[in-house]
């Protein structure tokens, strides 16, 4: 029997980076706030620059509740399950996936929220990809500006604005939406190699400029700037310099005195009662049980588990899973790593080995609806981003272009000249929501507490394959300008597989025939359960989705505040 | 202060380790700088180090076998010491009783299958062949032609040679990358907790000398300064 514990008014499932920052504007309005968070507190002393345990190992550090539960994947319904990782790519701890990840920090294009009508309009109907359930947002890019530069100025992002109220500024990104004002902090400085290759993509007549980051350029709220030591990808901030929730959203929660972090807190499931109102959230400590009976539940933990929690919660007035009586929780699942990078050879050192993955130059000429697609079979578009990220391991195992065996003295050779002369490409592509690719339980692979995992059904579809081939012929031809002396391509398409940047599964829209949440964020079946995550998200952009799902997360909290009684008695 | 650096530590094992391989008849780097004649000086002291480290995970024979193995991999050649010098398979012998524990079944069988197989089709044990036979039938492990395996052969070496790069490029602390000789051999400069501006500058104009480092020769990283952090983490649960 589980131990029921004090009422809140609102659990938050997971403290990464959307719940670290729904919790601020909660806990800043008075309301009492608990935070479950499955992984422990990690600090300075946890972030040492240790390529095998950090790349390699895992973070062996952390509580392993997410390798625990990988999900397992499987290009169609008719195609046999593909092997299984051993990595999570998400992370258990205060400030999650926040504490490693590459923190660039990107806006969405207006187009995004509006593919459907902007296709339409400019293409034709027709233009849709077959099988594609992609739907307009309920609102546009304007609707969210206001807290994309609450997230910029309140956790920090460093970069160089585009457009301020119209005002292109060349500097910056000339596709950008206009912004109400610059970014907090200028953009991460360069490298010669970084300078090279913004150079060519003048040559070629696009509009190079730095990435925006969630990392301080110069010491920002008392924090120090970035050390550019190398080990940012898959590794935490030795200085505090990059901005995860940890360090940022929830400290300054947790200051106001209304928000309570619970660590090792392992959610099961959303607990409903016979009228199906959401009544509060069964979590399990080292083997004992607790019930946190809340008043509303904010549900934050990344899209497989977002997904997998509702499924899991099932009840007499939710049979198929909470909030799916309307079979859309796990539907209009998308990622955009598709691979299919390119990578170049250079006659010349890049001296990349000190950097981050968020320094670098970006190229949005062929990204989103920036070109003209009337003579083009397909929509959408990548962003071309080129950055200085390589420590030793990594550097051993670049690809030998063809020019030596994989190992022994002619490899040994290459790799003593070439190791800082490689580069590899980070493209990121429009991907599109399709009928038949989707989340839900996998019937045989369980986790350790005997609950099954995430199963993932998804391939990238014809859409997605051309946007493929049509942006490495683009990154090539940049590489090329750039002096490259070989080119490599990955292949395009495949099965999807387990993503950092996952999409869907609880998508956001007006229609609840087609959509689990509202525009606010709350499930149109039990609307006091709202959902946060870019598991809300109904288009991916051609970029990372953090800043969107934090700006949405500020905004579904903020709703929250201003309508508490409506929603917390509904 | 009487304690001896982590540097030199490795730099002793690597010392250690390449005059183990030459009395096991492996070809060993000859070491040519002064730096390790020097070094060579203390021998004595370095080979009753050497006397008491055990093998942790591996039999005898296989870890012959995986030292054969990795000094094909990474050869000792005219471009300097390789995985032998660097101890990979010392790495892979202490990480099989913890961080790589799930591999050492695939070790036990993989090597055991490789010896058959050599054995089978070379008519003499892997390590008894000539280097230009070794690499024969490291080929056809490579390749998936080599019979006998479980599962494929080809699995089994990726398995290795991304472990031998994991013991020559991985961090000095794990076992590996003796005496920095796998960073020095790609040019990495080095474990560094901050990188200004100008030494960006001295890396782009091949000025900048090669920091030596594990990254727990930084205090910042290691338990030597808990008791003096002063925050702990679950304090802040509030």
């Amino acid at each position: 029997m589980a131990t029921r514990l004090k009422d809140a008014d609102v659990v938050i499932i997971g403290l990464g980076a959307a719940g670290g920052v729904a919790a601020l504007p909660l806990a800043q309005a008075g309301l009492d706030v608990i935070g479950l968070e499955a992984g422990t507190w990690l600090t300075r002393r946890d972030f040492a620059p240790d390529e095998l345990r950090n790349n390699f190992r895992g973070w062996p550090q952390a509580v392993q509740k997410a390798n625990q539960e990988i999900p397992t994947s499987r290009a169609t319904a008719s195609s046999p399950t593909g092997p299984r990782g051993n990595i999570h790519p998400m992370q258990n701890a205060v400030g999650g996936t926040t504490l490693h990840y590459w923190a660039q920090s990107w806006r969405l294009n207006p187009w995004d929220f509006k593919v459907v009508s902007e296709t339409k309009r400019r293409y034709g109907a027709a233009r849709i990809p077959k099988g594609s359930t992609v739907e307009d947002w309920p609102f546009g890019y304007e609707e969210l500006e206001p807290y994309y530069d609450k997230i910029e100025y309140e956790v920090g992002v460093s970069g160089q604005a585009g457009n301020i109220n119209g005002t292109i500024d060349p500097r910056g990104n000339p596709f950008e939406a206009p912004r109400k004002r610059a970014y907090p902090m200028p953009p991460l400085r360069g490298t010669a190699f970084i300078d090279k290759m913004a150079a060519a993509a003048k040559n070629l007549g696009w509009h190079p400029f730095p990435g925006p980051a969630a990392v301080n350029s110069r010491s920002y709220q008392n924090r120090s700037g970035c050390m550019y030591h190398g080990f940012c990808n898959r590794g935490g901030c030795h200085v505090d310099a990059k901005n995860s929730t940890a360090v940022t959203t929830i400290p300054r929660a947790q200051a106001t005195g209304h928000l309570k972090v619970v660590t090792r807190a392992h959610v099961t499931t959303i607990e409903v009662d016979k009228n199906g109102k959401m009544t509060g959230v069964n979590y399990v400590t080292d083997g004992v049980e607790y019930f946190q009976p809340a008043k509303v539940v904010l549900l934050a933990s990344f899209t497989y588990e977002n997904t997998r929690l509702l499924l899991l919660s099932k009840s007499p007035a939710f049979p198929n899973g909470l909030s799916n009586n309307h079979k859309q929780v796990g539907r209009h699942y998308f990622s955009h790593h598709q691979g299919a990078p390119v990578s170049a050879l250079f006659p010349f050192n890049l001296d990349s080995w000190y950097g981050l993955p968020a320094q670098g130059v970006a190229v949005d000429n062929w990204a989103d609806d920036n070109f003209d697609h009337a003579a083009l079979d397909f929509i959408g578009g990548a962003n071309l981003w080129a950055m200085s990220d390589k420590r030793p391991i990594t550097a051993a195992g670049m690809s030998t272009f063809g020019r030596v065996p994989g190992w022994g003295s002619q490899w040994k050779a290459f790799i003593k000249e070439n190791a800082d002369r490689s580069h590899s490409s980070y493209i990121q592509k429009t991907t599109l929501p399709y009928e038949d690719n989707f989340l839900d339980l996998d019937p045989v692979v369980k986790d350790p507490l005997g609950y099954p995992v995430c199963r993932v059904t998804a391939e990238f579809k014809e859409n997605e394959r051309k946007i493929a081939a049509f942006s490495q012929d683009k990154m090539e031809q940049w590489y090329r300008e750039a002096g490259a002396i070989a080119v490599q391509r990955a292949p395009v398409g495949g099965a999807m597989g387990v993503s950092t940047h996952a999409y869907g599964g609880t998508r956001m829209g007006d229609n609840a025939e087609t959509n689990v949440v509202d525009r606010f964020g709350f499930s149109h079946e039990v609307p006091n359960l709202g959902v946060l995550g870019a598991s809300v998200m109904g288009t991916s952009g051609a970029r990372n989705p953090t800043l969107t799902a934090q700006a949405l997360a500020w905004r579904t909290a903020e709703h929250l505040v201003k309508n508490w009684k409506k929603v917390s008695t509904a | 202060m009487t304690f001896i650096s982590r540097r030199d530590l490795l730099r002793r094992a690597a010392v250690v380790g390449a005059s183990a391989a030459a009395t096991t008849g492996a070809r060993a780097f000859q070491a040519s700088d002064t730096e390790r004649s020097a070094e060579s000086l203390a021998l004595h002291d370095h080979v009753m180090a050497a006397a008491r480290e055990p093998l942790e995970n591996l039999t005898a024979a296989e870890a012959d076998l995986l030292e054969a193995i990795v000094a094909r991999l990474i050869p000792t050649d005219a471009n300097g010491p390789g995985a032998t010098e660097a101890r990979a398979a010392h790495y892979i012998d202490r990480a099989l009783g913890g961080a790589l524990a799930s591999s050492r079944q695939t070790y036990t069988s993989g090597l055991a299958a490789l010896d058959r197989y050599s054995r089978s089709s070379r008519g003499k044990a892997f390590t008894e062949l000539s280097a230009t036979d070794q690499d024969s039938v490291l080929i056809d492990v490579e390749t998936g032609a080599a019979t006998g395996f479980t599962g494929s052969s080809a699995a089994f070496f990726a398995l290795v040679l991304n472990h031998t790069h994991q013991g020559t490029f991985g961090d000095p602390y794990y076992g590996g990358n003796a005496n920095f000789i796998g960073w020095d051999l790609i040019g990495y400069p080095g474990i560094r907790t901050m990188v200004t501006a100008a030494d960006q500058k001295s890396l782009e104009a091949h000025t900048l000398k090669a920091n030596h480092k594990s990254a727990y020769d930084y205090e910042s990283f290691t338990k030597a300064t808990a008791r003096l952090s002063r925050r702990n983490p679950d304090e802040r649960e509030a």
